[in-house]
């Protein structure tokens, strides 16, 4: 737990040192085309601190992170965690559901590919994990759309609703649940070669430790040696990949959500790009930052829990 | 001298013998030839570019939205441009910032790495801390912000990939070291008078290659994913061409014209799969713990 302090902190640093990177000022972003005066222009520094010296800067905005303020947006003037806030359940949806999901049949897909290596089997689940590991989200994304929604017409292509009729109750939820589908597709697929491809490695490297062995020696039958020996200690680095790999995944929900039109915060992300609303951005990633270290020690909880090994004290 | 030009001799006969030996391990392995064999072949149809196709990158050269046909191998996208040139001037892109992307990362990533596994206690609690760090920012994210900061320039990109993508090297270097350094060899060079940097790269780094090798190929193709990402949100170079930015070009015209988006994305896919395909021979060539299995 100690140990997740120093990382905001270093978070929240290098977002510090990331918004004076920027060249030129603020100023000029906040103006846009504008003619400022001189005046105006010291002023709009002075009320944001920006006459100060850095270390005072620096001190006034840890402070202020501390205090959950991350600041207002330039463009909206809203409050960036109200914004991030209003966005962040559909991101989760989006991002939970395909996790779960695909790494259960990553597991189950592994421990078959592992069970008998080498085989056509485990040969056709290998080639389809790194084919899936190696294709962009995004492609992904498109094949999806032309097939499943422009081709067969199973699902609707993009948003998050359909706009065309008004739908309340359940038929509003379906109809959620049914843009959901294609997106959570591609995320899922992603997750699931990764899962798959560890499993696998991680079951044949536990297969041949000594303890299997002498399990094997022992008589007991395969299916126990498989399941309760040999996947119990190769769940360790799975896990770990399926809780550390949480920003991997949200990366690969920005990805998809500009693909689906999906109203999360991969589109808050990109618009704060281009509007150069920096408050927004790196509010962002302080906030996913924040979200996977949380992420982090609910593994580290989950390894210990495995893992007898390990206990915390 | 005589004896010195002998030594020399077997020194190259030695490289030679185990350049051969590598290659009998990784040539087993037929996915990663042919991982080998799509990267190398993408490689010449890149530089070659000129001499495959002979319309420029990014001119509008024809109608627009046509089909695949011998004319346009892939078709025209929506402003008439030449698609099949623009995948092959995308591969150079793509490929010159995956390559010096990752040799960026992953030389950040060796000397860190290094340094904290070499020398431990509070220098290694600075330099993991600070890995650490690097690691919970999502790296698209960072990214996408250190490059609508600094603009998106092909040189921006590198240096942004390249020092936002280390922690990864950083970390397995830094194992590799712990390991190493307690080694006798490693004792008995520092007993021999052996300074710090002559034990780093003299006596442990050369045992910490392989590893490193076999990462970097993954780095490769992680650098070229990171970048195609940034691209398709909008954050490439404009003036050249680039997978990226034609997929993005492309998801408004999908139900018009599926080429647009079927040809660089397959292109993506397939450089990417031959350099984990490379890396995961690598692997099985040079770790010789998982060798006979």
């Amino acid at each position: 737990m100690v140990g997740a302090i120093p990382l905001v902190f270093g978070v929240v640093v290098l977002t510090f040192i990331l918004i004076h990177l920027t060249p030129g000022d603020v100023t000029t972003v906040i103006a846009g085309d504008a003619p400022l005066s001189v005046e105006q222009i010291t002023e709009i520094r002075r009320s944001l601190g920006l006459d100060r010296p850095l270390y005072e800067q620096f001190v006034t905005y840890v402070l202020r992170i501390l205090q959950g303020d991350l600041g207002y947006s330039y463009i909206s003037r809203k409050s960036v965690l109200e914004l991030i806030l209003d966005r962040v359940g559909f991101t989760l949806v989006l991002t939970f559901a395909p996790m779960v999901l695909a790494s259960i049949s990553g597991i189950m897909l592994g421990v078959m590919a592992s069970r008998n290596q080498y085989s056509l089997g485990d040969n056709a689940i290998s080639a389809i994990s790194i084919i899936g590991y190696s294709i962009p989200i995004f492609w992904l994304g498109h094949l999806l759309i032309l097939v499943f929604a422009l081709q067969l017409d199973w699902f609707p292509a993009q948003g998050l609703i359909s706009l065309r009729v008004r739908l309340e109750g359940p038929a509003l939820w379906l109809d959620m649940l049914r843009h959901l589908v294609l997106p959570a597709t591609a995320l899922g697929l992603l997750q699931l070669a990764l899962v798959t491809r560890l499993t696998r490695s991680s079951m044949l490297e536990s297969l041949t430790q000594d303890y299997i062995t002498w399990a094997r020696s022992k008589g007991l039958p395969e299916r126990t040696i498989t399941f309760k020996h040999a996947l119990r200690n190769a769940l360790l680095p799975v896990t770990t990949l399926v809780g550390y790999q949480f920003g991997y995944l949200l990366t690969g929900a920005v990805l998809t959500e500009t693909v689906f039109a999906w109203p999360g915060l991969g589109r808050l992300l990109v618009d704060s790009v281009f509007l150069r609303d920096f408050p927004v951005l790196t509010g962002l990633l302080i906030f996913v930052s924040f979200i996977v270290i949380i992420g982090n020690l609910l593994t580290d909880i989950a390894y210990a829990f495995l893992d007898p090994r390990i206990r915390y004290g | 001298m005589k004896s010195d030009e002998a030594s020399q001799m077997t020194g190259t006969r030695k490289s030679y013998l185990r350049i051969v030996k590598f290659w009998r391990l990784y040539r087993k392995n037929r996915a990663a030839v042919l991982g080998l064999v799509v990267v190398t072949g993408l490689s010449i149809l890149a530089l070659g570019a000129p001499l495959v196709t002979s319309f420029e990158p990014l001119r509008l050269v024809a109608r627009p939205f046509q089909s695949p046909s011998s004319q346009h191998l892939m078709g025209t996208d929506h402003m008439g441009r030449d698609l099949f040139t623009d995948v092959l001037y995308g591969a150079r892109t793509s490929l010159q910032i995956g390559f010096l992307a990752a040799t960026t990362s992953v030389l950040i990533g060796t000397i860190v790495g290094a340094l904290a596994g070499y020398y431990g206690s509070y220098k290694d609690e600075i330099l993991m801390r600070i890995t650490e760090v690097f690691q919970v920012v999502p790296r698209l994210f960072l990214a996408l912000a250190a490059v609508a900061i600094v603009g998106p320039t092909v040189w921006n990109v590198i240096w942004v990939i390249g020092l936002t993508s280390w922690p990864t090297t950083a970390r397995l270097v830094r194992a590799e070291f712990l390991s190493l350094r307690e080694r006798p060899f490693v004792e008995a060079s520092k007993g021999l008078g052996a300074g710090d940097i002559q034990v780093i790269w003299g006596e442990i780094f050369p045992n910490a290659t392989s590893s490193i090798v076999v990462n970097s190929s993954f780095e490769v193709a992680r650098a070229i994913v990171l970048e195609a990402g940034l691209s398709f949100l909008g954050l490439g170079d404009a003036n050249v061409a680039s997978w990226g930015r034609t997929l993005q070009e492309a998801q408004s015209y999908l139900q018009r014209a599926w080429w647009t988006s079927l040809f660089p994305g397959l292109f993506i896919a397939l450089t990417v799969l031959g350099l984990n395909l490379i890396g995961d021979g690598l692997n099985d060539a040079l770790n010789p713990r998982l060798r006979e299995r």
